[in-house]
């Protein structure tokens, strides 16, 4: 993307423009150390604690911080710091995942809606105001109950579920970018020198065009990582022996009288997880969206 | 005027079908032999299994059932929860309470929103704008199953300001820890909005011409200024009324709010699929209803929209 006729020597595309852009602001550094030391989390968590948190012994019920248990013993006297630490796994898993098929689908819906425009568009868009008439919980408490089966621990279920009701954000801004993008000049020279519609939408309007969906997608993440919580606080979630800090809030939660850390460490986690994808979202568009600065 | 609202009913019509239409398949998606889900582990007799296929109709195919789903509804007849009550009148039970929930959190959020919006547009750059924006940051970033359990941990169990559940006649008093828990799940994008639409109509010419005209300060911002920024807060409370009901949910769950939130987290608890089909297909209706309103609404405040 680089323009070779500039006597600058660095390169000034846009993606280039909002690197530089994103290398000086800290926000942006701090968000991106909290993903990662999340991703490290999720990859390998016995990095962070030898504990087993499956090991749970009743005679240690809600007993105070330790060596061995930074965050205590919850209510069935399990490790809550080994099961916060093991439950980023399945929040980050659900989140990527669902985003990504989210992500699969908007882009799709949305490039075919800019892009051929017409009665395609108007069929397309009206799909998008469909599921945007469903309040995302409501739906997903619909759907997530009928996908999972009885024996399983629900990520799969919650993935589909997520994925195919959290799309319509990314689908409604990929359109407008699309639409925007297609009538550049670029894009009419490129069909003059005869490219066919495949390749003047994957190799010159989505290039151009993908920046803001990046940034509903990154946004999109916290949510979804927050929706996956919420679900398994409702029951309709992960269940069974999958760790997830949605169950760990709703289990605290009754006895937050007693014993208040096995409800405020995954509550934390949790929100640290959402806010570092919100944050980082925003940088991302401040980067790429000169108008706002 | 008259074409927008053909056309705005047009498509909420369009849309109403689609919604239902997904909702339905949503609730046939996987399902394999509901007879034998509804009795059980127990084996179901041939003339049981021909007496509920009659009655539910289940031998009609996918769109035959819909049609018998969409007429109920349209009926106001919800049919029976797995335990056997009417679940029309389960509705009827919970929702004063939750319409008086989401209303407190609607009024709390919006006067919120609206002053410290005002007041961080004003002293933009600031230390209250800057505040607010790290404000509105941390809330954006505490979805409602964390803020909820742990604001009635602090406020209601540890300080003990406030009841930590409320009953179906909770008083004003002890609907507010709730409802204040609930507005934080709308307040943070309001306040954005408001901010950023009175920055945009402080810049404007008409705010000039006030000025110019020696207006009072107080009467530029409140009358002329606030009147303008209205319009994208108001077009916000259709999608916020979404966003109300999901946080209602959990909100309900956790305080323990015999409300419509309640319930249907009942539904999901006891796996009572009639119950949840019902309560959310009457949800979506009422979100469907109201973002109509907004819209015509919006219509209203705004000429521009009208003649488009």
């Amino acid at each position: 993307m680089s323009d070779p006729t500039t006597l600058d020597s660095r390169p000034r595309s846009l993606a280039g423009d909002a690197w530089n852009d994103l290398r000086h602001n800290k926000i942006f550094w701090a968000s991106a150390a909290l993903v990662l030391l999340l991703l490290l989390m999720a990859l390998f968590p016995t990095l962070f604690t030898s504990a087993d948190p499956t090991d749970c012994v009743l005679s240690r019920q809600h007993d105070g911080p330790s060596g061995g248990a930074l965050f205590g013993y919850d209510f069935q006297g399990c490790d809550v710091f080994a099961r916060t630490v093991h439950g980023t796994g399945s929040s980050i898993q659900v989140g990527l995942l669902s985003t990504l098929l989210a992500g699969l689908i908007g882009l799709s819906f949305g490039m075919a809606a800019g892009y051929f425009g017409g009665a395609i568009d108007a069929v397309l868009s009206r799909g998008i105001d469909i599921v945007l008439g469903i309040p995302v919980l409501l739906g997903a408490v619909v759907l997530s109950g009928r996908l999972s089966g009885s024996g399983d621990d629900g990520v799969t279920a919650v993935t589909l579920t997520l994925g195919l009701l959290t799309w319509t954000s990314a689908a409604r801004v990929m359109r407008s970018s699309v639409v925007a993008a297609k009538s550049q000049d670029y894009v009419a020279a490129a069909r003059m020198l005869g490219a066919g519609p495949a390749r003047l939408m994957f190799r010159h309007i989505l290039p151009n065009a993908i920046a803001p969906f990046i940034v509903v997608s990154t946004v999109l993440l916290g949510a979804n990582i927050a929706a996956e919580a919420t679900l398994s606080y409702l029951g309709v979630g992960l269940k069974g022996d999958a760790l997830s800090w949605g169950l760990q809030i709703s289990d605290a939660q009754k006895h937050a009288r007693v014993a208040a850390a096995p409800l405020v460490w995954p509550s934390v986690f949790l929100a640290a997880t959402v806010l570092a994808f919100i944050m980082l979202g925003d940088a991302i568009r401040d980067a790429f969206d000169p108008k706002l600065r | 005027m008259f074409r927008y609202i053909v056309r705005r009913l047009l498509q909420m019509i369009l849309t109403f079908f689609g919604a239902t239409f997904v909702v339905f398949a949503l609730m046939f998606a996987n399902q394999d032999d509901p007879v034998q889900a509804l009795a059980g582990e127990k084996p179901v007799s041939a003339s049981l299994r021909e007496a509920l296929t009659e009655r539910y109709h289940l031998d009609e195919g996918f769109f035959g059932q819909y049609w018998y789903y969409m007429t109920n509804l349209l009926t106001g007849d919800l049919g029976e929860s797995i335990s056997g009550r009417e679940i029309s009148a389960l509705l009827e039970t919970a929702w004063p309470v939750t319409v008086r929930l989401a209303l407190m959190a609607l009024v709390i959020a919006g006067v919120f929103a609206l002053a410290a919006g005002v007041w961080s547009a004003i002293r933009r750059g600031g230390i209250f704008d800057n505040g607010t924006l790290a404000f509105t940051l941390l809330l954006l970033a505490l979805p409602i199953v964390v803020l909820a359990p742990v604001a009635q941990w602090i406020f209601a169990m540890e300080l003990d300001w406030f009841p930590a559940t409320a009953s179906r006649n909770a008083s004003f008093y002890a609907l507010l820890l709730p409802a204040i828990v609930l507005a934080t799940t709308v307040v943070a994008t309001q306040l954005r909005v408001t901010r950023t639409s009175v920055v945009e109509n402080l810049g404007a010419d008409y705010v000039r011409t006030a000025r110019a005209k020696g207006l009072l300060p107080r009467r530029i911002i409140w009358v002329h200024v606030l009147r303008n920024s209205l319009i994208p807060f108001i077009t916000l409370i259709g999608v916020d009324l979404g966003v109300l009901m999901s946080g209602a949910l959990v909100t309900e769950e956790v305080f323990n709010i015999p409300g419509v939130g309640s319930k249907l987290a009942q539904g999901i608890r006891t796996e009572d699929g009639p119950m949840v089909v019902g309560f959310v297909s009457i949800l979506v209706i009422v979100f469907l209803v109201m973002n109509l309103v907004v819209d015509l609404l919006y219509a209203a405040l705004d000429p521009r929209i009208r003649y488009e």
